[in-house]
């Protein structure tokens, strides 16, 4: 077999990563929501063959309701985290490069957000836009960008400095040239390390919200509401409940987390050769 | 025809020591003039006002009369001394290159810049070929003058000569006007057709210096 180097080999894993992800996203699109109603002769069931999860108290099958629930986890979590990391890199940025009160005006603005709990602002904004997925949705994105933007900002910062981008300037090149080839560049790692880092922080926010009964409705397979209704039923010994489904959901938490890893091992200059 | 800081003066901040106080200099096109001073002479300061990487607090740099562009590729480059901070450490050096225009294989050739180093990122090259690219790159842009601070100062001897012949050939060639910052005495009595001595006076003329013994 031909010896690929490590950035090949980050390569394939990386897009190995993306289409499983991808699979059981589709996957969870195509369980149509009938057939994950249960019934009451087959409640409690500990994991076996016909149900490799076990089933839960109202008897529906739990791999089914994990997976269902796992793909509306990623959509909320992967929508939320790209529409906050992208308001991150513009706010960061206008930060970084306009004048001096529109970056005091963003670092008020992101003291403030950050200065209210994560919680009480997602309930406000999820109950004020009607709750469901798109209040959820828009809640999360609006409360998550703060602390990308602040490491943009310095990012940002700290590149208009370099000696390269002076020269850059001096060889006739426009601001607009100068922000698109010097430094958004090196913003793609901090821009995927963020994504990475805020997407189980938006999926344990759309758990604890639907928790709390501000988020998706209770008879959606979100995989919050699964691990709320199983916390009822561990004292009676349905540990596959809790378990399986929360395996799952570090598991999905930690191939995402690798997909960070090849992707910035495959974006960093000085692993090229390796 | 000349770049000239008239009456400069520059410090870094309102309460910061002046660097530069009344700094006049010229230079002509074909030129090749060493400005020598030992370490914290503002020599890097100066090398910076008269390629506009810094505007003086008072006084001027005038480009044949005028000051210099704010917008285009400015007619005036420097060339720092550290090589590593003046190149994007994310792009291969081709694009690095390419920055200041098309590729000339007569430039290449002349610095021994590899064809397969083109493809490199900048932190698998020494630091040596690096200066080349830079050195390379400054002479692309079509500049008339050229401001090298300290271009060579970390360099082997072998590789200083290389660099320094073939830019005063381009400069010969295309009638440059070259500012070179040093503090070597002898690669300053070497290259230039005129020494200004900073320590002598503050921007005054000087005459040739004789090589001292303290000097490499």
């Amino acid at each position: 077999m031909k010896k690929h180097n490590r950035r090949t080999r980050a390569l394939l894993l990386a897009l190995l990563t993306a289409a499983l992800l991808l699979t059981i996203y589709l996957l969870g699109h195509l369980i149509q929501e009938n057939a994950v109603t249960g019934s009451f002769l087959t409640a409690r069931q500990p994991p076996s063959f016909a149900h490799p999860f076990g089933t839960d108290a109202l008897g529906r099958d739990l791999l089914l309701r994990t997976v269902k629930g796992l793909s509306v986890s990623m959509t909320v979590g992967s929508a939320a985290s790209v529409i906050s990391a992208v308001i991150a890199v513009f706010v960061g940025i206008a930060s970084a490069i306009g004048s001096r009160w529109v970056d005091s005006l963003i670092n008020w603005v992101i003291d403030l957000v950050m200065g209210v709990p994560h919680t009480i602002l997602i309930i406000l904004i999820s109950f004020a836009l009607g709750r469901g997925l798109k209040g959820l949705l828009i809640g999360i994105a609006a409360t998550h960008w703060c602390s990308l933007a602040r490491l943009i900002r310095g990012e940002v910062l700290q590149l208009r400095s370099q000696q390269y981008v002076a020269v850059s300037r001096k060889l006739g090149k426009s601001s607009g040239w100068i922000l698109i080839h010097h430094l958004l560049p090196h913003l793609v790692p901090q821009f995927f390390v963020g994504l990475v880092l805020m997407f189980p922080h938006a999926i344990l926010h759309e758990a604890s919200i639907s928790f709390l009964g501000f988020g998706l409705p209770p008879e959606q397979s979100a995989i919050g509401i699964i691990l709320s209704e199983s916390m009822r039923y561990l004292s009676i010994g349905m540990w596959w409940s809790a378990v399986l489904p929360g395996a799952t959901l570090v598991l999905i938490v930690l191939l995402i987390d690798r997909l960070g890893e090849h992707l910035r091992t495959i974006l960093d200059p000085s692993s090229a050769q390796e | 025809m000349a770049l000239e800081a008239k009456q400069v003066f520059f410090r870094y901040g309102n309460r910061q020591p002046w660097i530069l106080k009344d700094c006049s200099l010229a230079f002509e096109k074909g030129e090749c003039l060493a400005v020598f001073a030992p370490s914290g002479y503002g020599k890097t300061t100066l090398a910076m006002l008269l390629a506009g990487y810094l505007q003086p607090v008072k006084g001027e740099i005038l480009l044949e009369g005028s000051p210099l562009p704010k917008s285009g590729v400015c007619p005036v480059q420097l060339i720092c001394q550290h090589p590593e901070k003046a190149i994007n450490p994310r792009w291969r050096l081709q694009r690095v290159l390419e920055e200041s225009g098309n590729l000339r294989d007569d430039v290449l050739d002349a610095f021994g810049i590899e064809k397969a180093w083109l493809s490199r990122f900048p932190r698998e090259l020494s630091g040596g070929e690096l200066q080349r690219f830079c050195v390379a790159r400054a002479l692309m842009s079509g500049a008339d003058y050229l401001i090298c601070d300290e271009i060579s100062t970390m360099l082997d001897v072998i590789t200083q000569a290389q660099i320094w012949r073939v830019v005063l050939k381009e400069a010969q060639k295309r009638h440059m006007g070259i500012l070179a910052v040093t503090h070597n005495r002898r690669l300053a009595q070497k290259i230039a057709t005129r020494v200004l001595d900073l320590t002598a006076s503050n921007g005054a003329d000087a005459p040739l210096p004789a090589s001292s013994p303290l000097a490499l």
